[in-house]
């Protein structure tokens, strides 16, 4: 391996991608070129940093120099200020908001100092199309131990007491499900890596996936040798193409150096995978639908038990962990148990991946201790609100989870705590809410969204999930009765008693906690016909202040349909029963002579 | 590189001492951090020759753990080129007036060996020491 002596780490995650990341990686190699220093300065792409909210970033070691915000055009500065004459271009760096100074070294940023990363130990620091790279930072150690150290009952044992339990949702013991699965005796046995992943606003998958493929692999070979399984099956839903190819080359690579296949590291071990793309429903993310999609047959939840440990892929013993799960199994076993279990709390045991998103000043991927606390999150981590906005709530857990407000911030973040509060751990989403959110709005944006998923398996979910999103839409219309919310309340319960999946289970989740925590917010839209923070079009109107319109048409021609009417110089009107609410007259308007009324807009309409 | 070849148990620890370097740089540790000069003043005196001479002696010696960083103009720009070691809890110690056949010197001396080339000596210490 050649000797540079210096690294620049272009991340290389789907978010950063998505803002030219790769454009960024090749005008270096062209500028780094063009100085003749290629022999001394190597590019490398790696996986997803985590500061979604600054990419494209450029890590450039061994100075511990993070560059943010990154345009081609700033590439030869860089190249020719830090790289040729050691001076780190500040103008470059990350500035922290409501400060003047930038903070050059990335250990230095509030963002990074408070995380504690295990399964994404890697992210930003290997290239995750080498396997080498994964290698040289004791990747595949564990294996080996694995392999030639430990017993099946060995391993299963290790993770039972190192308290790991599922990344996935539900957070059940990992090593009981691989002692229940390890005893069965029929085969063969299989492995399932469930990635799909499919919250509004979660991708902490798809970023383990992409930042450090080798790790989920390792796991499974793991696990493999622990329950018996010959086979594998890593699951990803097809709108991860780069984790997909990744994957594969990852898969590839470790065939190719005996790590997957006959005769694991000459131990005389064999184990394979393949992959299997999701076509992107939903519910194929709940292992028996996922187990009956890799079946070949549609995604729909079977009657559990007997549980995929007895009876799972085509009927036999099968063991299914979601990626983070698989990607922390490695980690346990190369360090221990003890060390895994001396982080988090008592129930709920090491680090957890957040991906952190909403009204929140540094979106992006987190990795932190369990037990932390809301608060840690996001004033710590994520920086707060942007533009001085108050904090309204957090959603947890995705469509299954909840809205905790801000009296819960102080709130331990493991799994007890949050299904007391009424959301759950789930795979991982955090959206952040500021005052500008209305409350019944984001409940029927979920409800929404499960009506849709839903299988249609169970009457409870089918129609109780349709009903509930009528009842909540007609809220927000203006159209809710007294009555509405007691019989949300009977709805949502009624689908959690009397459906057979985790998905109708949960489904009442947005509105329960939405209801528990915000009840005002209900009866101002059902009582007053207003909604509390202007978003439910129904109940908001635009009207021109007549004092203040000095007619220059700018809201005329802003308006997309053609509902201002007023002539040049004289004040203006709009048609209320053709305004479709957007706000563009509003902005157009350098006079603030466009008001959005949200008292009593009702009665107007 | 893992190659085309399958790999055994003992493979995976020579993998790892082979990438050593990779990852005393990713890390950003490493037992000595050599910083070459390299304002206007250290590139107009030849301070890129003494960064090939050092990069060269790295190469040959095959060392892993050695941090090579460039920094700006120092502030004794009639002393240029010049260096900056800083060994592993020790304090930093600059060298002027370099060629690459001192640089050389220094490298086997003083980065391999540990012992400081006193005649080449410029400060020990850290800029207040000015």
């Amino acid at each position: 391996m050649k000797h540079y002596r210096a690294h620049l780490l272009v991340c290389a995650g789907t978010g950063c991608v998505s803002c030219g990341s790769f454009k960024i990686k090749e005008a270096l190699e062209k500028e780094i070129k063009k100085r003749n220093l290629q022999d001394e300065v190597q590019v490398v792409a790696t996986g997803c940093n985590g500061f979604c909210e600054r990419g494209p970033i450029v890590m450039v070691q061994p100075d511990g120099i993070f560059y943010q915000l990154l345009k081609v055009e700033d590439v030869p500065t860089l190249v020719e200020e830090h790289l040729l004459k050691g001076r780190p271009v500040k103008k470059l760096m990350y500035v922290p908001p409501a400060e003047q100074q930038p903070v050059p070294k990335m250990k230095d940023i509030e963002f990074f100092k408070h995380q504690r990363l295990i399964v994404l130990r890697n992210r930003g620091r290997i290239d995750p199309e080498k396997i080498e790279e994964y290698i040289a930072f004791d990747g595949y150690e564990a294996l080996a131990k694995a392999l030639t150290e430990m017993t099946p009952a060995a391993i299963i044992d290790e993770i039972l007491f190192s308290g790991l339990r599922g990344r996935g949702g539900a957070g059940f013991p990992t090593g009981k499900k691989w002692a229940a699965c390890g005893k069965e005796k029929a085969t063969p046995k299989y492995l399932i890596c469930n990635g799909d992943e499919g919250d509004p606003g979660a991708f902490m998958d798809r970023s383990v996936l992409e930042a450090d493929p080798h790790a989920v692999l390792e796991g499974m070979v793991i696990g493999a040798k622990a329950i018996g399984a010959s086979k594998g099956f890593v699951y990803i839903r097809h709108e991860y193409p780069l984790a997909l190819k990744r994957v594969e080359i990852a898969i590839a690579q470790a065939r190719e150096s005996g790590l997957l296949g006959e005769d694991i590291l000459g131990t005389g071990f064999n184990f394979d995978l393949e992959i299997v793309q999701g076509a992107g429903a939903f519910v194929s993310g709940e292992e028996s639908a996922l187990i009956a999609s890799i079946e070949g047959r549609i995604a729909m939840p079977r009657q559990r038990p007997p549980y995929p440990a007895q009876k799972g892929l085509w009927g036999k013993p099968t063991v299914i962990n979601n990626v983070e799960t698989w990607a922390t199994v490695p980690n346990i076993i190369r360090r221990g148990a003890d060390w895994f279990s001396s982080l988090g709390t008592e129930t709920s045991k090491g680090t957890k991946i957040f991906s952190l998103v909403g009204k929140i000043n540094n979106t992006g991927l987190v990795e932190v201790p369990m037990g932390i606390t809301l608060r840690e999150i996001v004033y710590g981590i994520g920086g707060g609100i942007p533009d001085k906005r108050d904090f309204k709530a957090i959603q947890i857990g995705g469509p299954s989870g909840g809205c905790l407000p801000a009296k819960l911030l102080d709130l331990p973040v493991d799994y007890e705590s949050l299904t007391a509060a009424g959301a759950m751990m789930g795979s991982g989403g955090m959206i952040v809410m500021d005052e500008k959110t209305c409350m019944v709005d984001i409940a029927k944006y979920f409800l929404n969204f499960l009506q849709d998923e839903s299988c249609g398996k169970c009457v409870s979910c089918r129609e109780g999930t349709q009903r509930m999103y009528e009842i909540v839409k007609a809220i927000t219309e203006g159209k809710g009765k007294e009555s509405d919310l007691a019989l949300l309340e009977e709805l949502a319960t009624v689908c959690k008693d009397a459906s057979m999946c985790a998905l109708g289970q949960t489904a009442g989740n947005p509105v329960l906690t939405t209801l528990r925590y915000f009840r005002h917010e209900y009866e101002a839209h059902i009582l007053d016909k207003r909604c509390p923070a202007g978003v439910c079009k129904s109940l908001i109107r635009y009207v021109v202040l007549a004092e203040k319109c000095t007619g220059c048409q700018a809201c005329k021609k802003a308006c997309p349909n053609d509902c201002i009417k007023g002539t040049l110089k004289d004040v203006h009107l709009i048609d209320q029963t053709k305004c479709i609410k957007c706000g563009a007259c509003k902005e157009a308007c350098k006079f603030e002579a466009i008001e959005e009324q949200r008292e009593e807009a009702i009665q107007i309409i | 590189m893992a190659g085309t070849k399958k790999l055994r148990i003992q493979d995976l620890a020579k993998i790892r001492e082979k990438a050593k370097s990779l990852m005393t740089i990713r890390e950003g540790e490493g037992r000595a951090r050599v910083t070459v000069h390299m304002g206007t003043c250290g590139i107009a005196a030849g301070a890129r020759d003494i960064m090939d001479a050092l990069l060269g002696e790295i190469d040959k010696a095959k060392v892993q753990d050695v941090i090579v960083t460039t920094s700006g103009c120092a502030g004794l720009c009639s002393v240029e080129p010049m260096i900056t070691i800083e060994l592993k809890n020790q304090p930093p110690v600059k060298y002027g007036f370099l060629t690459p056949e001192k640089m050389q010197k220094i490298f086997v001396q003083h980065i391999l060996g540990g012992q400081m080339v006193t005649d080449l000596v410029l400060a020990v210490g850290s800029e207040t020491v000015y």
